[in-house]
Protein backbone atom coordinates (compact mmCIF):
# COMPACT_ATOMS: atom_id res chain seq x y z
CA UNK A 1 0.00 0.00 0.00
CA UNK A 2 3.00 2.33 0.83
CA UNK A 3 4.43 2.17 -2.24
CA UNK A 4 1.54 2.81 -4.16
CA UNK A 5 0.84 6.19 -2.01
CA UNK A 6 4.28 7.08 -3.01
CA UNK A 7 4.03 6.14 -6.51
CA UNK A 8 0.49 8.27 -6.71
CA UNK A 9 2.61 11.49 -5.53
CA UNK A 10 5.54 10.89 -7.57
CA UNK A 11 3.39 10.99 -10.95
CA UNK A 12 5.59 10.44 -13.80
CA UNK A 13 5.18 9.87 -17.77
CA UNK A 14 6.32 7.12 -19.32
CA UNK A 15 9.29 8.12 -20.53
CA UNK A 16 10.04 10.32 -17.61
CA UNK A 17 9.79 13.24 -19.55
CA UNK A 18 7.88 16.29 -17.54
CA UNK A 19 4.14 17.14 -18.46
CA UNK A 20 5.42 19.94 -20.81
CA UNK A 21 8.05 19.02 -21.76
CA UNK A 22 9.10 18.10 -25.40
CA UNK A 23 10.35 14.82 -26.98
CA UNK A 24 13.87 15.90 -28.12
CA UNK A 25 13.37 17.67 -32.17
CA UNK A 26 15.99 17.90 -34.67
CA UNK A 27 15.44 19.34 -37.58
CA UNK A 28 17.94 19.49 -40.91
CA UNK A 29 16.50 21.50 -44.05
CA UNK A 30 17.90 20.92 -47.48
CA UNK A 31 18.35 16.96 -47.43
CA UNK A 32 17.15 16.48 -50.81
CA UNK A 33 18.92 17.43 -53.74
CA UNK A 34 16.37 16.76 -56.25
CA UNK A 35 13.80 18.89 -54.75
CA UNK A 36 13.31 22.55 -54.54
CA UNK A 37 13.23 22.32 -50.73
CA UNK A 38 13.11 19.58 -48.08
CA UNK A 39 13.77 19.00 -44.35
CA UNK A 40 13.92 16.18 -42.34
CA UNK A 41 12.49 15.64 -39.02
CA UNK A 42 13.28 13.09 -35.81
CA UNK A 43 10.59 13.78 -33.32
CA UNK A 44 11.52 11.55 -30.14
CA UNK A 45 11.30 8.23 -32.25
CA UNK A 46 9.71 10.08 -35.41
CA UNK A 47 11.24 10.11 -38.46
CA UNK A 48 9.60 11.80 -41.08
CA UNK A 49 11.14 13.31 -44.65
CA UNK A 50 9.75 15.93 -46.54
CA UNK A 51 10.47 17.54 -49.87
CA UNK A 52 8.39 20.61 -52.04
CA UNK A 53 8.54 20.89 -55.66
CA UNK A 54 7.17 24.37 -56.99
CA UNK A 55 5.91 26.20 -57.69
CA UNK A 56 5.08 24.65 -60.90
CA UNK A 57 2.62 23.89 -63.42
CA UNK A 58 -0.02 22.32 -61.52
CA UNK A 59 -1.40 19.25 -62.77
CA UNK A 60 -4.01 18.34 -63.28
CA UNK A 61 -4.72 22.03 -65.27
CA UNK A 62 -8.42 21.71 -64.41
CA UNK A 63 -7.59 22.04 -61.01
CA UNK A 64 -5.39 25.44 -60.87
CA UNK A 65 -7.09 28.66 -59.57
CA UNK A 66 -7.00 31.22 -61.42
CA UNK A 67 -6.04 33.88 -58.72
CA UNK A 68 -3.67 31.92 -56.13
CA UNK A 69 -1.50 28.58 -56.04
CA UNK A 70 -2.70 25.18 -55.20
CA UNK A 71 -1.13 23.54 -52.33
CA UNK A 72 -1.06 19.99 -52.92
CA UNK A 73 -0.02 17.87 -50.01
CA UNK A 74 0.48 14.12 -49.39
CA UNK A 75 0.92 12.38 -46.28
CA UNK A 76 2.50 9.14 -46.95
CA UNK A 77 3.41 6.26 -44.28
CA UNK A 78 6.19 3.78 -45.39
CA UNK A 79 5.08 0.24 -45.04
CA UNK A 80 7.92 -0.51 -42.68
CA UNK A 81 7.14 3.07 -40.87
CA UNK A 82 4.47 0.78 -38.07
CA UNK A 83 4.42 -2.43 -36.61
CA UNK A 84 2.93 -4.41 -37.97
CA UNK A 85 3.93 -3.69 -42.10
CA UNK A 86 1.18 -1.75 -43.01
CA UNK A 87 -0.05 -1.55 -46.69
CA UNK A 88 1.44 1.26 -48.95
CA UNK A 89 -2.20 2.42 -50.33
CA UNK A 90 -3.38 5.70 -48.98
CA UNK A 91 -5.65 4.82 -45.96
CA UNK A 92 -8.60 7.16 -44.71
CA UNK A 93 -6.16 8.48 -42.32
CA UNK A 94 -3.59 9.08 -44.37
CA UNK A 95 -5.96 10.98 -46.86
CA UNK A 96 -7.42 12.88 -43.39
CA UNK A 97 -4.14 13.97 -42.78
CA UNK A 98 -3.31 14.99 -46.03
CA UNK A 99 -6.45 17.42 -45.96
CA UNK A 100 -5.85 18.76 -42.34
CA UNK A 101 -2.09 19.31 -43.11
CA UNK A 102 -3.44 21.39 -45.96
CA UNK A 103 -5.52 23.26 -44.09
CA UNK A 104 -2.99 24.06 -41.21
CA UNK A 105 -0.50 24.92 -43.96
CA UNK A 106 -1.89 27.56 -46.21
CA UNK A 107 -3.11 30.55 -43.81
CA UNK A 108 0.63 30.51 -44.12
CA UNK A 109 1.71 31.01 -47.16
CA UNK A 110 1.55 33.82 -49.73
CA UNK A 111 -0.32 31.45 -52.29
CA UNK A 112 -1.37 34.68 -54.15
CA UNK A 113 1.29 35.46 -55.32
CA UNK A 114 1.58 32.47 -57.80
CA UNK A 115 -1.55 32.38 -59.75
CA UNK A 116 -2.86 29.13 -61.92
CA UNK A 117 0.43 27.11 -60.06
CA UNK A 118 0.89 24.54 -58.26
CA UNK A 119 3.01 24.00 -55.02
CA UNK A 120 3.42 20.19 -53.78
CA UNK A 121 4.52 18.95 -50.39
CA UNK A 122 5.14 15.58 -50.42
CA UNK A 123 5.56 14.01 -46.71
CA UNK A 124 7.12 10.35 -45.84
CA UNK A 125 6.49 8.53 -42.73
CA UNK A 126 9.76 6.84 -42.01
CA UNK A 127 9.44 5.90 -38.58
CA UNK A 128 5.88 6.61 -36.52
CA UNK A 129 5.79 7.09 -32.72
CA UNK A 130 2.64 8.72 -32.11
CA UNK A 131 2.20 12.77 -33.44
CA UNK A 132 3.19 12.06 -37.35
CA UNK A 133 0.64 14.58 -37.94
CA UNK A 134 2.61 17.41 -35.91
CA UNK A 135 5.53 16.23 -36.88
CA UNK A 136 4.95 16.46 -40.53
CA UNK A 137 3.51 19.89 -40.10
CA UNK A 138 6.99 20.70 -38.69
CA UNK A 139 8.93 19.43 -41.32
CA UNK A 140 6.81 20.46 -43.96
CA UNK A 141 6.81 24.42 -43.18
CA UNK A 142 10.71 24.26 -42.90
CA UNK A 143 10.98 22.50 -46.13
CA UNK A 144 8.41 25.13 -47.67
CA UNK A 145 10.91 28.38 -47.01
CA UNK A 146 13.76 25.95 -48.18
CA UNK A 147 11.94 25.82 -51.68
CA UNK A 148 11.87 29.82 -51.03
CA UNK A 149 8.05 29.76 -51.02
CA UNK A 150 7.10 33.28 -49.24
CA UNK A 151 5.34 32.87 -46.23
CA UNK A 152 3.47 34.47 -43.52
CA UNK A 153 4.98 32.73 -40.64
CA UNK A 154 6.36 29.41 -40.41
CA UNK A 155 3.47 26.50 -38.75
CA UNK A 156 5.10 24.83 -35.55
CA UNK A 157 2.58 21.87 -34.30
CA UNK A 158 2.54 19.58 -31.30
CA UNK A 159 0.04 17.49 -29.71
CA UNK A 160 -1.16 17.39 -26.35
CA UNK A 161 -3.84 15.26 -24.43
CA UNK A 162 -5.01 13.57 -21.18
CA UNK A 163 -3.56 10.62 -19.52
CA UNK A 164 -4.57 9.77 -16.11
CA UNK A 165 -6.33 12.95 -15.59
CA UNK A 166 -3.18 15.01 -16.37
CA UNK A 167 -2.76 17.13 -19.75
CA UNK A 168 0.40 16.90 -20.72
CA UNK A 169 2.38 18.01 -23.90
CA UNK A 170 3.70 15.88 -26.92
CA UNK A 171 2.32 12.55 -26.89
CA UNK A 172 4.43 9.34 -27.58
CA UNK A 173 2.89 6.27 -28.89
CA UNK A 174 2.17 4.68 -25.70
CA UNK A 175 0.30 8.08 -24.55
CA UNK A 176 -1.29 8.32 -27.71
CA UNK A 177 -2.71 4.64 -27.72
CA UNK A 178 -3.82 4.67 -24.06
CA UNK A 179 -4.24 8.19 -23.48
CA UNK A 180 -7.75 9.56 -22.56
CA UNK A 181 -7.48 11.79 -25.34
CA UNK A 182 -5.26 13.69 -27.78
CA UNK A 183 -5.19 17.51 -29.45
CA UNK A 184 -3.33 18.28 -32.11
CA UNK A 185 -2.31 21.34 -32.15
CA UNK A 186 -0.62 23.82 -34.77
CA UNK A 187 0.14 27.37 -34.31
CA UNK A 188 2.04 30.31 -36.56
CA UNK A 189 3.27 32.40 -33.30
CA UNK A 190 3.64 35.32 -35.07
CA UNK A 191 0.01 35.66 -36.03
CA UNK A 192 -0.89 33.93 -33.15
CA UNK A 193 -3.19 31.90 -34.92
CA UNK A 194 -3.97 28.20 -34.39
CA UNK A 195 -4.54 26.61 -38.10
CA UNK A 196 -4.60 23.32 -37.19
CA UNK A 197 -7.20 21.84 -33.91
CA UNK A 198 -8.30 18.51 -33.56
CA UNK A 199 -9.28 16.48 -30.90
CA UNK A 200 -10.83 12.82 -29.60
CA UNK A 201 -11.08 11.75 -26.47
CA UNK A 202 -13.48 12.68 -23.46
CA UNK A 203 -12.08 16.72 -22.21
CA UNK A 204 -13.89 19.14 -20.51
CA UNK A 205 -14.24 22.61 -21.21
CA UNK A 206 -11.77 23.99 -18.53
CA UNK A 207 -9.14 21.19 -20.12
CA UNK A 208 -9.23 21.84 -23.73
CA UNK A 209 -8.35 25.36 -22.69
CA UNK A 210 -5.38 24.11 -20.73
CA UNK A 211 -4.03 21.89 -23.21
CA UNK A 212 -4.55 24.23 -26.12
CA UNK A 213 -2.42 26.66 -23.84
CA UNK A 214 -0.12 23.95 -23.09
CA UNK A 215 0.15 23.09 -26.80
CA UNK A 216 0.95 26.70 -27.98
CA UNK A 217 3.80 26.61 -25.59
CA UNK A 218 5.05 23.60 -27.23
CA UNK A 219 4.72 24.87 -30.54
CA UNK A 220 6.76 27.99 -29.67
CA UNK A 221 9.38 25.72 -28.39
CA UNK A 222 9.56 24.02 -32.09
CA UNK A 223 9.64 27.48 -33.73
CA UNK A 224 12.64 28.11 -32.24
CA UNK A 225 14.12 24.41 -33.49
CA UNK A 226 12.59 25.28 -37.41
CA UNK A 227 14.02 28.92 -37.05
CA UNK A 228 17.60 27.50 -35.63
CA UNK A 229 17.63 24.56 -38.48
CA UNK A 230 16.74 27.29 -41.15
CA UNK A 231 19.57 29.27 -39.84
CA UNK A 232 21.97 26.34 -39.75
CA UNK A 233 21.49 26.13 -43.60
CA UNK A 234 21.44 29.70 -44.66
CA UNK A 235 24.04 30.64 -42.19
CA UNK A 236 21.94 33.41 -40.83
CA UNK A 237 23.79 33.49 -37.26
CA UNK A 238 24.59 37.20 -36.27
CA UNK A 239 26.80 35.18 -33.04
CA UNK A 240 28.91 33.73 -35.86
CA UNK A 241 30.61 35.38 -38.84
CA UNK A 242 28.95 33.62 -41.96
CA UNK A 243 31.98 31.87 -42.98
CA UNK A 244 32.86 29.92 -40.02
CA UNK A 245 28.65 29.68 -39.20
CA UNK A 246 28.46 26.45 -41.45
CA UNK A 247 31.71 25.38 -40.77
CA UNK A 248 32.07 24.64 -37.22
CA UNK A 249 29.23 21.67 -36.39
CA UNK A 250 30.60 19.95 -39.59
CA UNK A 251 34.15 20.31 -37.44
CA UNK A 252 32.47 18.97 -34.22
CA UNK A 253 30.35 16.43 -36.56
CA UNK A 254 33.91 14.47 -37.24
CA UNK A 255 35.18 14.99 -33.97
CA UNK A 256 32.52 13.26 -32.50
CA UNK A 257 32.55 10.27 -35.28
CA UNK A 258 36.37 9.95 -34.91
CA UNK A 259 35.50 9.29 -30.94
CA UNK A 260 33.51 6.75 -31.96
CA UNK A 261 35.85 4.99 -34.08
CA UNK B 1 -16.20 20.73 -52.91
CA UNK B 2 -15.29 22.31 -56.02
CA UNK B 3 -15.06 26.17 -56.10
CA UNK B 4 -15.45 28.60 -58.88
CA UNK B 5 -13.67 31.03 -57.93
CA UNK B 6 -15.15 34.30 -59.58
CA UNK B 7 -18.51 33.08 -58.51
CA UNK B 8 -17.53 32.66 -54.71
CA UNK B 9 -16.38 36.04 -54.31
CA UNK B 10 -19.11 37.81 -55.45
CA UNK B 11 -20.93 35.32 -53.42
CA UNK B 12 -19.10 35.90 -50.51
CA UNK B 13 -19.65 39.60 -50.89
CA UNK B 14 -22.86 39.45 -50.85
CA UNK B 15 -23.49 36.62 -48.18
CA UNK B 16 -20.99 39.04 -45.85
CA UNK B 17 -23.01 42.30 -46.59
CA UNK B 18 -26.23 40.65 -45.15
CA UNK B 19 -24.62 38.24 -41.77
CA UNK B 20 -23.77 42.07 -41.02
CA UNK B 21 -26.94 43.18 -40.48
CA UNK B 22 -27.03 39.62 -37.90
CA UNK B 23 -29.25 38.33 -40.15
CA UNK B 24 -28.49 35.25 -42.91
CA UNK B 25 -29.23 34.83 -46.58
CA UNK B 26 -32.41 32.80 -45.78
CA UNK B 27 -33.62 35.31 -43.03
CA UNK B 28 -32.22 32.95 -40.51
CA UNK B 29 -30.28 34.33 -37.32
CA UNK B 30 -26.65 33.91 -36.89
CA UNK B 31 -27.33 30.43 -34.40
CA UNK B 32 -30.28 29.73 -35.64
CA UNK B 33 -30.43 26.17 -36.90
CA UNK B 34 -32.97 25.39 -40.13
CA UNK B 35 -36.06 23.02 -39.28
CA UNK B 36 -34.24 19.39 -38.33
CA UNK B 37 -36.81 16.50 -39.42
CA UNK B 38 -36.00 13.19 -38.49
CA UNK B 39 -37.72 10.15 -38.99
CA UNK B 40 -36.06 6.64 -37.42
CA UNK B 41 -36.70 3.04 -38.16
CA UNK B 42 -38.55 3.38 -41.84
CA UNK B 43 -35.82 0.72 -43.79
CA UNK B 44 -36.98 -2.87 -42.90
CA UNK B 45 -34.32 -4.42 -43.93
CA UNK B 46 -31.39 -2.74 -41.90
CA UNK B 47 -31.07 -3.04 -38.31
CA UNK B 48 -31.50 0.81 -37.35
CA UNK B 49 -32.26 3.43 -39.99
CA UNK B 50 -32.52 7.18 -39.91
CA UNK B 51 -34.23 9.89 -42.79
CA UNK B 52 -32.85 13.43 -41.59
CA UNK B 53 -33.54 16.83 -43.33
CA UNK B 54 -31.90 19.82 -42.24
CA UNK B 55 -33.35 22.26 -44.55
CA UNK B 56 -32.62 21.00 -47.73
CA UNK B 57 -29.76 18.64 -46.97
CA UNK B 58 -31.53 15.46 -47.00
CA UNK B 59 -29.90 12.06 -46.26
CA UNK B 60 -30.23 8.01 -44.58
CA UNK B 61 -28.17 6.65 -42.07
CA UNK B 62 -28.52 2.81 -42.22
CA UNK B 63 -27.63 0.68 -39.21
CA UNK B 64 -25.74 -2.77 -40.55
CA UNK B 65 -25.35 -5.47 -37.28
CA UNK B 66 -22.98 -8.11 -38.86
CA UNK B 67 -20.42 -10.39 -37.53
CA UNK B 68 -16.47 -10.26 -38.06
CA UNK B 69 -13.54 -11.39 -36.75
CA UNK B 70 -12.22 -9.09 -33.55
CA UNK B 71 -8.63 -6.77 -33.79
CA UNK B 72 -5.54 -8.54 -32.75
CA UNK B 73 -5.00 -6.39 -29.54
CA UNK B 74 -8.79 -6.31 -28.58
CA UNK B 75 -9.91 -10.02 -28.95
CA UNK B 76 -13.60 -9.33 -26.76
CA UNK B 77 -14.49 -6.08 -28.24
CA UNK B 78 -16.91 -5.58 -31.17
CA UNK B 79 -16.40 -2.66 -33.78
CA UNK B 80 -17.94 -0.01 -35.17
CA UNK B 81 -17.60 1.15 -38.64
CA UNK B 82 -18.55 4.80 -39.99
CA UNK B 83 -18.45 5.36 -43.73
CA UNK B 84 -20.23 8.22 -45.83
CA UNK B 85 -21.38 7.87 -49.43
CA UNK B 86 -21.94 10.94 -51.74
CA UNK B 87 -23.92 10.03 -54.25
CA UNK B 88 -23.92 11.84 -57.54
CA UNK B 89 -27.90 12.49 -57.23
CA UNK B 90 -27.28 15.03 -53.93
CA UNK B 91 -25.22 17.62 -56.07
CA UNK B 92 -24.34 18.59 -59.76
CA UNK B 93 -20.84 18.69 -58.69
CA UNK B 94 -20.58 15.90 -56.98
CA UNK B 95 -19.59 12.70 -59.10
CA UNK B 96 -19.33 8.96 -59.15
CA UNK B 97 -16.25 7.56 -57.68
CA UNK B 98 -14.09 6.72 -54.71
CA UNK B 99 -14.98 8.86 -51.94
CA UNK B 100 -13.38 12.07 -51.56
CA UNK B 101 -11.73 13.82 -48.67
CA UNK B 102 -14.84 15.45 -47.89
CA UNK B 103 -16.48 12.53 -47.80
CA UNK B 104 -13.76 10.72 -45.36
CA UNK B 105 -13.47 14.00 -43.51
CA UNK B 106 -17.36 12.96 -42.29
CA UNK B 107 -17.80 9.64 -41.91
CA UNK B 108 -14.16 10.18 -39.50
CA UNK B 109 -15.36 12.77 -37.75
CA UNK B 110 -18.53 11.62 -37.30
CA UNK B 111 -17.23 8.56 -36.30
CA UNK B 112 -14.69 9.86 -33.49
CA UNK B 113 -17.53 11.62 -31.70
CA UNK B 114 -19.01 8.11 -31.51
CA UNK B 115 -16.15 6.49 -30.66
CA UNK B 116 -14.85 8.89 -27.75
CA UNK B 117 -17.84 9.42 -25.97
CA UNK B 118 -17.64 5.13 -26.08
CA UNK B 119 -21.86 4.87 -27.48
CA UNK B 120 -21.49 1.53 -27.40
CA UNK B 121 -20.52 -1.31 -24.72
CA UNK B 122 -18.06 -2.63 -27.27
CA UNK B 123 -17.46 -5.31 -24.36
CA UNK B 124 -21.67 -6.29 -25.06
CA UNK B 125 -20.90 -6.77 -28.79
CA UNK B 126 -18.88 -9.78 -28.25
CA UNK B 127 -19.75 -13.29 -29.26
CA UNK B 128 -16.41 -15.37 -28.96
CA UNK B 129 -13.73 -13.89 -27.26
CA UNK B 130 -11.17 -13.86 -30.28
CA UNK B 131 -13.49 -15.64 -32.88
CA UNK B 132 -16.51 -13.62 -33.43
CA UNK B 133 -17.90 -10.17 -32.21
CA UNK B 134 -20.92 -8.05 -33.87
CA UNK B 135 -19.48 -5.61 -35.57
CA UNK B 136 -22.07 -2.67 -36.06
CA UNK B 137 -21.80 -0.63 -39.87
CA UNK B 138 -23.26 2.87 -40.07
CA UNK B 139 -23.70 4.17 -43.39
CA UNK B 140 -24.32 7.42 -44.39
CA UNK B 141 -25.78 8.70 -47.93
CA UNK B 142 -26.27 11.83 -48.76
CA UNK B 143 -29.31 12.14 -50.93
CA UNK B 144 -29.46 16.04 -51.41
CA UNK B 145 -26.81 18.27 -50.38
CA UNK B 146 -27.08 22.11 -49.07
CA UNK B 147 -24.40 22.16 -46.31
CA UNK B 148 -23.82 20.98 -42.55
CA UNK B 149 -23.45 17.24 -43.25
CA UNK B 150 -21.45 16.64 -40.16
CA UNK B 151 -24.41 17.89 -37.33
CA UNK B 152 -26.98 16.20 -39.77
CA UNK B 153 -24.59 13.16 -39.78
CA UNK B 154 -24.22 13.27 -36.46
CA UNK B 155 -27.86 13.00 -35.43
CA UNK B 156 -28.96 10.74 -37.47
CA UNK B 157 -26.25 8.34 -36.29
CA UNK B 158 -27.64 8.63 -32.98
CA UNK B 159 -31.48 8.13 -34.00
CA UNK B 160 -30.89 5.04 -36.09
CA UNK B 161 -28.35 3.65 -33.36
CA UNK B 162 -30.95 4.04 -31.11
CA UNK B 163 -33.61 2.17 -33.05
CA UNK B 164 -30.91 -0.12 -33.65
CA UNK B 165 -30.77 -3.90 -32.82
CA UNK B 166 -28.75 -6.87 -32.58
CA UNK B 167 -29.44 -10.37 -33.64
CA UNK B 168 -28.96 -12.85 -30.79
CA UNK B 169 -26.41 -15.42 -30.90
CA UNK B 170 -26.37 -18.62 -28.95
CA UNK B 171 -23.29 -21.04 -28.25
CA UNK B 172 -23.71 -24.56 -28.97
CA UNK B 173 -20.68 -26.79 -28.44
CA UNK B 174 -18.62 -23.94 -29.10
CA UNK B 175 -20.54 -22.87 -32.01
CA UNK B 176 -22.07 -19.85 -32.65
CA UNK B 177 -26.24 -20.29 -33.37
CA UNK B 178 -27.94 -17.39 -35.20
CA UNK B 179 -31.64 -17.24 -33.10
CA UNK B 180 -34.74 -15.30 -34.53
CA UNK B 181 -34.19 -13.21 -31.30
CA UNK B 182 -33.01 -9.48 -31.70
CA UNK B 183 -32.74 -6.99 -28.72
CA UNK B 184 -31.57 -3.39 -28.98
CA UNK B 185 -28.14 -2.27 -28.63
CA UNK B 186 -27.16 -0.47 -25.95
CA UNK B 187 -26.69 3.41 -26.07
CA UNK B 188 -24.53 4.65 -23.61
CA UNK B 189 -24.47 8.56 -24.52
CA UNK B 190 -25.27 10.84 -27.18
CA UNK B 191 -22.99 12.71 -28.44
CA UNK B 192 -24.05 15.58 -30.84
CA UNK B 193 -21.50 17.43 -33.25
CA UNK B 194 -22.26 21.46 -33.50
CA UNK B 195 -20.37 22.77 -36.71
CA UNK B 196 -19.52 26.67 -36.23
CA UNK B 197 -18.48 28.53 -39.49
CA UNK B 198 -16.33 31.75 -39.49
CA UNK B 199 -17.16 34.10 -42.26
CA UNK B 200 -15.58 37.21 -42.26
CA UNK B 201 -16.10 38.44 -38.70
CA UNK B 202 -19.56 36.34 -38.25
CA UNK B 203 -19.54 33.30 -36.44
CA UNK B 204 -22.68 30.97 -37.85
CA UNK B 205 -24.48 27.70 -36.84
CA UNK B 206 -25.72 25.43 -39.47
CA UNK B 207 -24.42 26.63 -42.99
CA UNK B 208 -25.97 26.07 -46.21
CA UNK B 209 -23.72 24.69 -49.05
CA UNK B 210 -23.73 28.66 -50.36
CA UNK B 211 -22.29 29.51 -46.83
CA UNK B 212 -20.13 26.53 -46.75
CA UNK B 213 -18.52 27.36 -49.95
CA UNK B 214 -17.22 30.88 -49.04
CA UNK B 215 -16.37 30.22 -45.08
CA UNK B 216 -12.98 30.99 -43.94
CA UNK B 217 -12.85 28.40 -41.50
CA UNK B 218 -15.15 25.51 -39.58
CA UNK B 219 -14.53 24.02 -36.31
CA UNK B 220 -16.80 21.21 -35.20
CA UNK B 221 -17.14 20.53 -31.82
CA UNK B 222 -18.95 17.34 -30.75
CA UNK B 223 -20.32 17.15 -27.26
CA UNK B 224 -21.84 14.72 -24.96
CA UNK B 225 -24.69 14.91 -22.28
CA UNK B 226 -22.38 16.35 -19.65
CA UNK B 227 -21.18 18.82 -21.66
CA UNK B 228 -17.53 17.68 -21.86
CA UNK B 229 -15.76 17.51 -25.34
CA UNK B 230 -15.50 14.43 -27.33
CA UNK B 231 -14.23 15.77 -30.59
CA UNK B 232 -13.07 19.12 -32.67
CA UNK B 233 -11.79 18.87 -35.98
CA UNK B 234 -11.11 22.43 -37.65
CA UNK B 235 -11.09 22.53 -41.77
CA UNK B 236 -11.03 25.38 -43.79
CA UNK B 237 -7.81 27.03 -44.51
CA UNK B 238 -7.79 29.88 -42.13
CA UNK B 239 -6.32 30.33 -38.59
CA UNK B 240 -8.40 30.92 -35.36
CA UNK B 241 -7.31 32.67 -32.11
CA UNK B 242 -7.67 31.01 -28.93
CA UNK B 243 -10.90 33.37 -27.77
CA UNK B 244 -12.20 32.56 -31.16
CA UNK B 245 -12.02 28.77 -30.43
CA UNK B 246 -13.63 29.11 -26.92
CA UNK B 247 -16.67 31.04 -28.37
CA UNK B 248 -17.15 28.67 -30.62
CA UNK B 249 -17.21 26.01 -27.89
CA UNK B 250 -19.55 28.11 -25.86
CA UNK B 251 -21.75 28.18 -29.21
CA UNK B 252 -21.83 24.27 -29.40
CA UNK B 253 -22.81 24.28 -25.69
CA UNK B 254 -25.54 26.33 -25.57
CA UNK B 255 -26.96 24.63 -29.15
CA UNK B 256 -25.97 20.91 -28.76
CA UNK B 257 -28.84 20.25 -25.94
CA UNK B 258 -31.76 21.18 -28.16
CA UNK B 259 -30.56 18.81 -31.23
CA UNK B 260 -29.88 16.28 -28.88
CA UNK B 261 -33.91 16.52 -27.39
CA UNK B 262 -34.88 16.54 -31.22
CA UNK B 263 -32.99 13.62 -31.80
CA UNK B 264 -34.30 11.77 -28.91
CA UNK B 265 -37.82 13.03 -29.13
CA UNK B 266 -37.62 11.58 -33.02
CA UNK B 267 -37.09 8.29 -31.68
CA UNK B 268 -39.93 7.86 -29.76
Amino acid sequence: MSKRTSKKKQWTRVDGRAFNQLRDVKIECGVLPNADGSAYIEMGRNKIICGVFGPREMHPKHMAKPNEAVLKCRYHMAPFSVDPRRSPAPSRRDQEITMVMRSALEPAVFLERYPRAGIDVYVEVLQADGGTRCASINAASVALVDAGIPMKDLVSACATGKIDDKVILDLGDYEDKKGQSDLPVAYMPKLDKITLLQMDGIMTTKEVEEAIKLGIEGCKQIYEIQREALKKKYGIDKTKSEETAPQEPVAEEKKEEKQDE
Amino acid sequence: MSKSNVVSHLKQKKINEVLSTGKRMDGRGLEEFRPLVINSGLLAKSEGSAEVWLGKTHLMVGVKVGTGTPFEDTPDEGVLMTNAEFTPIAHPSWEPGPPNEDSIELARVVDRGLRSAEILDTNELNIISGKLVHIVYVDFYILNYDGNLIDACGAGAIAALLKAQKPVYEIKKGEPVLTDKKVPLTIRKKPIPISIVKIGDNFILDPTADEEEVMDVRLTVTLDENGNLCTMQKSGSAGLTMDEIKKCINMAQAKAPEIRAKVVESTQ
